[in-house]
């Protein structure tokens, strides 16, 4: 094993070319426990914490640029208004040592479908910005999730930044899991109320093979929404409605029997999440409740 | 307070600081707060080397052949051993029957099964090496239940048996059957207005200590072996690894390193025979940590139970019967099944009064990971189901259901099902009347001016609820527990305890080998010594087999048992003590002759308070030093037939009252309060007894609603060999657990004391499911609770 | 490869370290600072926390190579981290230590199995506020946790010296016990929080 120490951006994706067996390393939330239990064993390791341009964050027009390794603590403590459903997402995140390091840039390179911050970049709309010594591409979040545990990076890329839309609208984010911290996502899901454009956005996770985002439950409360005028008369989504996305919300889902929970509870626990934080994203919007987002 | 003018008495040790009653500090307090206390996967040798075992990949197969050609091969590789390397003919090893082979000899019979050894310069070498021993197995069918183990043409896991339970059992695969009858259960039956039957389910639990197993072996210069390890009991291990060494106990010494933790999971030996072959074999020092995936396969398990129960109650609420049957899985090896089959059997009923009973319990054994001691060693399991059955009968009677188990309790002297009188306060009701009295905690202590604090609310963290599907239960449960070791066991423990002076003070030495796992044994044991010799300064030696054996940390028996030791050593030195002041300064005061003469405050003082000398002048230029072993009473085996006997020395009580707080949409569970009444006897530290009773609540909620290892029914493979996904619960999962102690002497125990680890235990798992029943209405039969089986996605 | 970084204050070199060690087998196996704890290796017990830059992390997650030329403070470094913070006004990077001496040689972390647990329990050892609160509210038992549960207490009150019983949990959620039930670590955060209220 190698371990390479890039001091640049540069340097780091002229290791990567020239290794493109190179596992990047950076939080080492998921490298280190493969290596420390003899899951892999890489030929080089590619450690990008000397990149200090991965821990930066650039607060945009429309979008923020969040560096691939600015720590979920950062995400939760700077960019909650900014990004308010990944800052929530952030929060369920392991534990404080791990949000310490860990970043989204991980997240986003293991593919996981348990990992936390996906639903909350499907549900806020985001572009992977990843770069190699060839040039730079901008892969759109929806485009990015390829299988399990796969994603659309060639062998020479690495992710530089995530550019996700600054919320124009309240949004949420929930996940299941066995145990009140540092537990895994049985699943989650993650709402994103668009004002602007009139629509939402919704992203599961853990109950398929990848990320996906609920399309048919979006496209039908978009439609019911806009049918009922509720944008402009901001009245309460009729319960059959919300039931009606939750019940898509459930079917979007593919999931597995696995350890950590049944299939069938996973469909229901994502239509019962996608009625909850509809309807607290709802409530913001409408502004009749002040007081609907968890404090912690 | 002095009654009729009489002039104050004194008796010995009331007037000594940090004696007994007190809750003094831990004397390893700062070593471990410093990152300076030297635990067993801390230890260190110059030129030492890494061991590495090799598990099975599958849980039940023949050996088909073992090449360990290229793991010798490699550069750094010191030892690749398999069992043709074993030294002597003794190969196997256990606490009670000897079938656990040292490293596995043409079968493997559960997975992660140790089948070769390896010792290198750096783990990861090991690692290495490991890996590239090829095995060659050939799959057998896997035995995983009581109908696989029990069919006609069952494989037997075990052939040719020929221990002390083979005789008597109705299968092969079973390991040991007690049944206990008394009385008439069938004719009982016909009186009852109600009867209720259940079948109940109780998963696999793991100790989960936090302090993996691990150890160093250090070849010694005559050819023995001194092993620095973290273990229960070391005279134990020691009885077992010497015969497989081939070496006299003499020339195998061990010492104990520091424990990160135990809970029973240390009770049967791990990595100890491998670390002291590898270190033999290569002459060097050889250090084996496990991690913590192979810490689960590295232990025995609590035994997974299913419990078929009925009960039967008069239309007043007095139980007329109970029938049970309990079948404990055991795995692959015997371990400590056949004690837990004792315990599972002679406590199954709980601590209520039934006169008629028909109980059975069996441990199996298959290919599932093998289970044995920990922390309620079988009466956890029989409480889960009882106190649901107790839930069950009161609510089919319409009776509240803390009347009817007060109805029902037992009291001193009421006749176990063994026919054992309980010859002690039992004060079962009184504990389920406090447990009650204690204020509810605050309703939706969740809502701030802020909104909703998810901290506290079911799902914590994840942002699962604002409120909404949340709603309260309350539930209770008592149970009962044995004490020490019993069914005849010579249950005993050995105190050195010398007195000196050293640097012009009286210092106590306290040397025994009890096994510290951080329940506090050295702490109360130097209270003992300052109680008893009137000493400040006592000093606890290190345990180690220099000394006789303490027996284990285990069963709730270390205060009694080896407390009872070494107060029994301290009384023997305080009696040379005086008569080296009487021999030296009789003379010079009548009272050394006629008074009742105390060690106070370093000082010799008649019960009446009048100084007769200090103990620095009666011990000056002499050494006093007792070692000796002692004994609680005996007790005695159960019948094999009816299970009648004197089988227990003690037993212990605890009750419980859960508040929890369910979301019922998503099934995720908050508990909220753990309250906690319990019998001490006497708290020799009270800070202790409240961190024993928390600490054991809380493992009681674990397996409650988290705490599970899932074992692949089709291939009898651990699915969750991680922190990852067998959950421990957090701080942010742990409900505030107010503690109410009672303290009523048992006079055949040291102070009268009670052992206490384990009762808090019991009562924990089965208040937390009623608590959930009583929010949900589900009749939830199996523990732990998962979500799905709260709504309806099993 | 070779790694040279702080620990406590003082400059470390570590020599021939394969490249996948984790920070926390450097510091127990190679620089006798075994005080770190090895229980689970997976970032999911807290038992090797330690501040790296200043920041609490899992060591175990944090590779050999990634420390390179970076401050760490270990549990052995604790007592002189918080008292040099308390003399200069609460400075929360990892160079408040630079000045304090070293954890727990080698040799001296071998001795304790050699003598006695009474003769030798660090009388006169200076503790930092955490560490004597830990002690004195009964929050140790086997103490395994306990190293990783004071670097990130510790840690938890530099930040928030007022914490309401939901942020200590909140805070120390990433450190599993299971000995204690976690009722006295609560006990021992409070008192810790209160001494220095008062101290203040």
């Amino acid at each position: 094993m190698d371990f390479l120490r890039p001091a640049s951006w540069e340097e780091a994706l002229a290791a990567k070319a020239e290794h493109p067996t190179a596992v990047p390393i950076a939080g080492g939330t998921d490298v280190m426990v493969e290596i420390n239990f003899d899951h892999r064993r890489p030929e080089y390791l590619l450690d990008l914490n000397r990149i200090g341009d991965l821990y930066e964050w650039e607060v945009g027009e429309d979008s923020v640029r969040l560096g691939a390794s600015v720590p979920y603590t950062h995400i939760m403590e700077n960019l909650r208004a900014e990004l308010p459903g990944l800052a929530l997402a952030s929060h369920t995140v392991a534990s404080p040592q791990i949000r310490n390091r860990g970043g989204v840039g991980g997240n986003l390179g293991t593919a996981s479908p348990a990992g936390d911050a996906h639903p909350a970049l499907l549900a806020a709309g985001a572009e992977v910005e990843v770069e190699s010594v060839r040039g730079s591409r901008r892969i759109p979040i929806d485009e990015f999730y390829t299988g399990v545990k796969r994603n659309a990076l060639a062998a020479d890329e690495l992710i530089r930044a995530v550019h996700i839309k600054k919320a124009d609208g309240p949004q949420q984010y929930s996940k299941v899991g066995t145990r009140n911290a540092m537990v895994i996502a049985v699943c989650a899901f993650g709402l994103a109320l668009h004002p602007e454009t009139r629509t939402v956005r919704t992203g599961i996770g853990s109950a398929a093979p990848t990320p996906v985002r609920a399309k048919a439950a979006e496209e039908f409360l978009n439609a019911a929404l806009e049918e009922g005028g509720f944008w402009d008369n901001g009245k309460i989504i009729t319960p059959s409605v919300a039931k009606q996305f939750a019940e898509l919300c459930s079917g979007a889902c593919n999931p597995i029997d696995d350890v950590r929970g049944t299939a069938s509870y996973r469909r229901h626990a994502v239509g019962i999440m996608a009625r909850r934080t509809l309807t607290w994203t709802w409530e913001s919007y409408r502004g009749t409740a002040a007081h609907t987002e968890g404090v912690a | 307070m002095p009654t009729n003018g009489a002039p104050t008495k004194i008796t010995q040790g009331s007037q000594t600081k940090g004696g007994i009653g007190e809750s003094t500090l831990r004397p390893d307090g700062t070593l471990k707060v410093t990152g300076e206390f030297a635990y067993s996967s801390d230890m260190w040798h110059e030129d030492m080397l890494w061991g590495q075992i090799l598990r099975s990949t599958v849980a039940h197969a023949e050996i088909v052949s073992i090449d360990t050609s290229e793991a010798l091969a490699m550069a750094g590789v010191y030892a690749v051993m398999t069992y043709d390397d074993l030294p002597t003919d003794v190969k196997n090893y256990g606490l009670e029957i000897q079938d656990t082979p040292v490293l596995a000899h043409g079968k493997v019979r559960h997975h992660g099964e140790p089948v070769a050894i390896v010792a290198a310069d750096h783990p990861e070498t090991a690692r290495r090496a490991a890996a590239k021993i090829k095995v060659e197995y050939r799959e057998l069918p896997v035995i995983t239940d009581e109908a696989s183990a029990t069919a006609p043409d069952a494989i037997l896991v075990h052939e040719g048996r020929d221990d002390h339970h083979s005789g008597h059992v109705p299968h092969p695969n079973i390991v040991h059957r007690q049944p206990i009858f008394r009385g008439d259960a069938a004719e009982a039956a016909k009186r009852a207005d109600v009867i209720v039957k259940g079948e109940y389910t109780f998963g696999m639990q793991d100790q989960a200590f936090l302090g993996p197993e691990s150890g160093l072996a250090v070849p010694d210069e005559d050819g023995g072996v001194h092993l620095y390890i973290a273990t229960q009991w070391l005279h134990s291990d020691l009885k077992q690894i010497a015969p497989v060494l081939g070496l006299p106990e003499s020339k195998v010494r061990m010492t104990l390193s520091g424990v990160g933790g135990a809970f029973g999971g240390r009770e049967d030996l791990s990595m100890q025979i491998h670390a002291c072959l590898l270190a033999m074999r290569t002459g060097k020092p050889v250090k084996i940590v496990y991690n913590r995936f192979e810490s689960f396969f590295g232990h025995v398990h609590r035994h997974p139970a299913k419990l078929h129960y009925e009960h039967g109650a008069t239309k007043d609420g007095k139980l007329t019967h109970v029938k049970c049957r309990i079948v404990l899985d055991g795995g692959a090896y015997a371990s400590a099944s056949p004690a837990v089959v004792g315990n599972a059997s002679s406590l199954s009923i709980g601590p209520y009064v039934v006169e008629d009973v028909d109980i059975e319990a069996i441990a199996l054994y298959t290919n599932n990971p093998p289970c044995g001691a920990m922390r309620g060693f079988g009466a956890v399991q029989a409480c889960f189901a009882y106190e649901a059955q107790m839930d069950k009968v009161a609510k089919q009677l319409g009776m509240d259901p803390i009347e009817f188990r007060q109805l029902n309790a037992m009291e001193q002297g009421t006749i176990m099902p063994t026919g054992q009188p309980v010859d002690s306060p039992a004060p079962v009701a009184e504990l389920l009347r406090r447990v009650k009295a204690m204020p509810m905690p605050p309703e939706r202590q969740w809502e701030s001016s802020e909104g909703a604090d998810v901290r506290q609310l079911p799902g914590g963290l994840s942002n699962t609820t604002h409120g909404e599907g949340v709603v309260r239960g309350v539930g209770y449960a008592v149970g009962i527990k044995n004490v020490g070791f019993s069914e005849g066991f010579d249950d005993y423990s050995t105190a050195k305890v010398r007195m000196e002076v050293v640097g012009g003070e009286p210092v106590a030495t306290v040397h025994t080998a009890m096994a510290e796992v951080g329940q506090g044994g050295v702490t109360v044991h130097a209270q003992i010594a300052r109680t008893e010799l009137g000493v400040a300064q006592v000093t606890i030696h290190p345990a180690d087999t220099q000394v006789g054996s303490a027996g284990s940390t285990s069963a709730s028996r270390q205060t009694y048992v080896t407390g009872g030791a070494v107060k029994n050593s301290c009384e023997l030195v305080r009696e040379k003590v005086l008569e080296i002041g009487r021999r030296k300064f009789g003379s010079y005061h009548p009272a050394w002759a006629t008074a009742e003469l105390l060690l106070e405050g370093g000082k010799v003082v008649t019960d009446g308070g009048e100084v007769l000398a200090d103990l620095t002048d009666v011990l000056e230029g002499e050494v006093v030093e007792v070692e000796e072993e002692w004994r609680h009473r005996p007790t005695e085996a159960f019948d094999l037939r009816t299970g009648q006997g004197n089988g227990h020395v003690q037993y212990s009580f605890a009750a419980h009252r859960a508040v929890v707080e369910v979301d019922t949409e998503l099934g995720l569970v908050k508990v909220i309060e753990l309250a906690c009444a319990q019998d001490v006897g006497k708290a020799l530290n009270p800070l202790s007894v409240l961190g024993q009773i928390q600490g054991g609540t809380l493992q009681g909620m674990g397996i409650a609603v988290m705490e599970e290892i899932i074992v692949d029914p089709k291939t009898a493979k651990v699915r969750n060999p991680s922190f990852t996904d067998y959950l421990l619960p957090t701080i942010l999962d742990t409900p505030t657990i107010p503690v109410d102690v009672l303290e009523l002497a048992d006079d055949h125990a040291p102070y009268g004391l009670r052992g206490i680890g384990e009762a808090p235990t019991l009562s924990s798992t089965p208040a937390v499911l009623a608590a959930i029943r009583n929010a949900t209405g589900l009749e939830l039969n199996r523990t732990p609770v998962r979500p799905e089986h709260l709504t309806g996605t099993a | 490869m070779r790694v040279n970084f702080t620990v406590n204050g003082r400059p470390q070199e570590a020599d021939d370290v394969w490249e996948g060690e984790s920070l926390l087998y450097v510091l127990r196996e190679r620089l006798g600072l075994p005080g770190s704890k090895n229980a689970c290796e997976q970032g999911e017990c807290g038992s090797c926390t330690v501040r790296l830059d200043g920041v609490p992390v899992c060591s175990c997650l944090v590779a050999a190579g990634q420390v390179e030329g970076r401050e760490v403070v270990t549990v052995e470094g604790l007592a002189d981290f918080a008292k040099q913070r308390a003399e200069h006004g609460g400075c929360a990077t990892g160079a408040c230590g630079a000045d304090g001496k070293a954890g727990t040689s080698l040799q001296d972390s071998q001795q304790w199995a050699a003598k006695g647990q009474d003769s030798q329990t660090g009388e006169g050892t200076e503790l930092s506020p955490i560490q004597q609160a830990f002690i004195d509210a009964g929050a140790v038992q086997c103490g395994f946790c306990t190293p990783g549960l004071l670097v990130a207490a510790d840690e938890m009150l530099e930040r928030n010296p007022n914490p309401t019983d939901a942020d200590i949990r909140e805070a120390l959620s990433g450190n599993l016990c299971r000995c204690t039930g976690y009722e006295k670590i609560m006990d021992a955060v409070r008192l810790a929080a209160a001494r220095q209220g008062e101290a203040v």
